[in-house]
């Protein structure tokens, strides 16, 4: 190390002094820092684990569903929407609209899928057609068993 | 100073030498406020400050009956609403002051920004203010949910939904918001540890700061005042200024008493996680000219999510406001451009916009779908589920 000149201690002060600033700023600085890590990571939620169903078995029983209506179901931890087309067919889709997360609605009047927030309109496909939201519903694959109903996701 | 001042009592001389009150009260009585035509516009902060102090009494009050969980926060208000006695009242005092709270506070800014009353030495008693601002919202945000009914609960959905579209920072935020991934009951308690305990505590540094800062500059004279040489002389704020204060209070007591009174706070109906938005789902009045907002804008604005844009247009009106001090140059006798004699018409503007988009909010035709026999399906989404691993 090499001595210190005249001018740099009348600049920073003496070196002693600058070291004993520099373990106090520092030891602050830790002091801080490890009591505001663990509250922060304390305020972010654990992570829970996903349901990795990728299919449900709805105890509805098909002939129970009138063409042109729906139903929220659910899908794990997400809520689903289950229709019958005015022609009989069912289908379902994810039931949270891509706009800003409400669940949607089938409208009678309409004959399709409605949500109530922010009037999003998507057709009997799930496809947005009017309205806010950007992207159209998921699309589930639905199989009528034994008076059964099996929703699944294509994985 | 000193031996000018009226001789008190022993006991004020024995608390002054300990605490200093004569500090205090040169402090109190250096305030003036101005008299002239724009003087009405004075009551609205002290008015904000009243209809805190209720927030604050019948918030403590609402807390002595009140669970804070998904299985039981709305039977606890539900309770509150019918059989403690005067629970209906607290708790309708308790919503319509937090309601004419958060329009007496846009009135008062609205009312300092278009007077520009944020000229110097006034910018921090501004940007204190705008604080002020953005944690009563955050107050009425997090107030709503706690009752956890449905409307509330979509609400909520939308309201972090709107920051988790935000880039880059927006999915963090999302589930410290949410306390998950989906709005349960882990929002719910986070939601009351933000609306009883984080928010208090922020207002009341803020508000300390905000108060003092009005009580050290004193009232603001609007420049278009000073130019025709003033006003009509000037009230000291203590007591003459107070008083009429308190005439103003009485007055936002008894409306608030009436409303609860007549207009009792609503429960509607218990959230359900598995349920669809209800028709004619709306927010609070004051965030309805956003909510309005985001139902006209298209799904994709410039190769970007319309909500995307339309929120980051949202901030961007909001950070011009909180920094106007700094973004207005004109300064008292001195020409300047005349793009800052334009920011009035702005401000104007942004009105309008607002209360159009309030109108047409509420003008909007509710669609009937409770009519419809396929709906009553919707009400019991768990009968028939059972998981397939």
């Amino acid at each position: 190390m090499t001595e210190p000149t005249h001018d740099s201690i009348r600049e920073k002060g003496p070196v002693r002094r600058r070291f004993l600033n520099w373990l106090l700023g520092t030891g602050a600085g830790a002091v801080c820092a490890s009591v505001l890590y663990p509250v922060a990571r304390y305020l972010v939620p654990p992570e829970v684990e996903e349901s990795d169903a990728n299919q449900v078995t709805l105890t509805i029983d098909p002939r129970d569903i009138a063409p042109n209506s729906g139903q929220i179901f659910r899908f794990g931890s997400r809520p689903g929407m289950l229709i019958r087309t005015p022609q009989g067919e069912l289908r379902a889709f994810d039931g949270m609209c891509t706009h800003l997360d409400c669940i949607v609605q089938y409208r009678e009047d309409l004959g399709h899928i409605w949500c109530a927030c922010h009037n999003g309109h998507y057709d009997l496909r799930g496809v947005n057609i009017a309205g806010p939201p950007p992207r159209p519903l998921q699309p589930y694959t639905v199989i009528e068993q034994d008076g059964k109903i099996v929703v699944s996701k294509d994985v | 100073m000193a031996s000018a001042e009226p001789r008190r009592g022993r006991a004020w001389e024995w608390l002054d030498s300990r605490l200093g009150l004569a500090g205090f009260e040169r402090l109190a009585r250096k305030k003036e406020v101005p008299v002239h035509r724009h003087t009405i516009w004075y009551y609205l902060g002290g008015m904000t400050l009243f209809l805190f102090i209720v927030q604050v009494g019948t918030g403590i009050l609402l807390l002595f009956y009140y669970r804070a969980s998904a299985s039981e926060a709305y039977e606890s208000i539900r309770f509150i609403m019918t059989e403690v006695k005067f629970g209906w009242l607290i708790r309708s005092i308790h919503h319509w002051a937090a309601n004419l709270m958060i329009l007496t506070l846009f009135l008062h800014m609205f009312s300092v920004l278009i007077l520009r009353a944020y000229r110097p030495p006034r910018e921090l008693t501004w940007l204190t203010g705008a604080g002020l601002l953005v944690v009563t919202l955050a107050f009425g945000f997090t107030g709503y949910l706690l009752p956890w009914n449905q409307l509330a609960y979509f609400a909520t959905r939308v309201g972090t939904q709107i920051v988790g579209v935000v880039p880059v920072v927006g999915e963090g935020m999302l589930r410290l918001l949410r306390g998950g991934d989906d709005v349960s009951g882990a929002t719910l308690t986070r939601f009351y540890a933000f609306h009883a305990a984080v928010l208090p505590t922020l207002i009341v540094g803020i508000l300390a700061v905000h108060v003092y800062l009005v009580q050290k500059h004193g009232m603001s004279t609007p420049p278009s005042v000073e130019k025709r040489g003033g006003g009509r002389g000037a009230l000291p704020f203590m007591p003459h200024f107070l008083l009429r204060d308190l005439v103003g209070w009485l007055a936002a007591l008894a409306i608030v008493a009436a409303l609860a009174a007549y207009f009792p706070a609503e429960l509607g109906e218990k959230a359900d996680p598995f349920a669809s938005a209800p028709a004619g789902i709306r927010p609070e009045w004051y965030f309805m000219f956003m909510f309005q907002t985001l139902k006209y804008l298209p799904p994709h604005i410039l190769g970007m999510e319309g909500e995307v844009v339309g929120i980051m247009a949202f901030g961007l009106g909001a950070l011009v406001l909180i920094f106007v001090p700094f973004i207005d140059r004109r300064r008292d006798g001195k020409p300047s451009h005349p793009f800052f004699g334009f920011l009035n018409y702005v401000w104007f503007g942004m009105i309008a916009f607002i209360l159009i988009m309030t109108y047409l909010g509420y003008a909007e035709p509710v669609p009937d779908t409770s009519a419809q026999p396929g709906v009553e399906a919707v009400a019991e989404p768990a009968g028939g589920e059972e998981a397939v691993p």
